[in-house]
């Protein structure tokens, strides 16, 4: 199984998503820079965190019109599971494969601390392997970070089971307290917090294991794991 | 053809909170003696230089700019458009 990192100007996560995806989940990772094709043979597309771009303008905004944007969008008209942590997740909203908005924490400030994600939508090929409503210690790591929809589009997420991920209490002034959503296929998955940083027992103070759920979903999703 | 600086003023729409704007009203400028200000907005300008062939075309050409890349996510924002002579 193939999985590909995309990596941008101003990527700073790759490497850990790559080191977690090779060292710990022994899978087949390879960078693609963000102005190359993917290849035709991939199986699983993952967009990293980082400051693409400098953030300027919007985070996410210019990375979107990257050219390795046209091939992500036909893989997830495939069906293929698409992961966007952070960065990668305002990229793959304003690239319009995810519904919604990022913007500035409430606080205005960079949050970076740990979190409790609450699991809304366990069928996703990042979520399979968790109980609806389990908890996930986790960090967060973002200026913008904050997720807006609109009433109508909020009322669309709920009723097609687009919210993947919840906050447990109320973290930076996102609707509905919404920290990762899904597109209508549930291939397509967006979340701000960080799994890549919380999988391993050594830089985990709390709990590694729900966090290893969703790279290990995302095993079982390819047949690689009962 | 001439040539025109065209002001594209960025801001969000109506009922999108602004916590910048709030905190530089709340904690700056209330703060000091100016109590008759009442709401103060962020917004971000970005100014364009660019050659058309009169204003309503330069603001045609930028509005469809604007809007086909994005510069402004017309969910929470929306634009201001000014024409001058360059």
């Amino acid at each position: 199984m193939k999985v590909g990192v995309v990596v941008f100007p101003g990527s700073n996560c790759d490497r850990d998503m790559f080191h977690v995806l090779t060292d710990v989940f022994h899978l087949d990772a390879q960078y693609y820079w963000h102005d190359k094709e993917l290849p035709k043979n991939i199986d699983a597309v993952i967009l990293p965190g980082g400051f693409s771009y400098g953030d300027r303008l919007r985070a996410g905004v210019i990375a979107a019109h990257s050219p390795i944007i046209k091939d992500v969008q036909k893989m997830a008209e495939k069906g293929i599971p698409i992961l966007g942590v952070c960065n990668g997740f305002q990229i793959l909203v304003e690239s319009g494969l995810l519904p919604g908005v990022l913007l500035k924490n409430d606080s205005l400030n960079f949050m970076c601390e740990w979190t409790d994600l609450i699991v809304e939508n366990n069928t996703t090929p990042f979520t399979n392997q968790f109980k609806l409503n389990d908890k996930i210690p986790i960090p967060i790591a973002n200026g913008e970070g904050k997720y807006y929809a609109d009433d109508d589009t909020l009322k669309k997420l709920k009723k097609k089971n687009q919210i993947v991920f919840r906050y447990g209490d109320v973290v930076n002034g996102s609707s509905n307290r919404i920290a990762g959503v899904c597109n209508e296929d549930g291939n397509v998955v967006g979340m701000m917090p960080h799994p890549e940083r919380a999988v391993e027992s050594e830089i985990n103070p709390i709990d590694n294991k729900p966090s290893s759920l969703i790279f290990e979903s995302l095993l079982v999703k390819m047949g690689i794991k009962n | 053809m001439a040539s025109f600086n065209v002001h594209v003023t960025i801001e969000n729409k109506p009922g999108i909170s602004d916590p910048e704007g709030e905190t530089i009203l709340n904690d700056l400028v209330l703060r000091d003696i100016h109590k008759t200000v009442s709401k103060i907005k962020t917004a971000k300008m970005l100014k364009f230089t660019i050659k058309e062939k009169d204003k309503k075309t330069a603001q045609s050409k930028v509005q469809k700019i604007c809007d086909e890349v994005r510069i402004y996510n017309p969910m929470v924002s929306k634009i201001t458009i000014d024409v001058f002579d360059a």
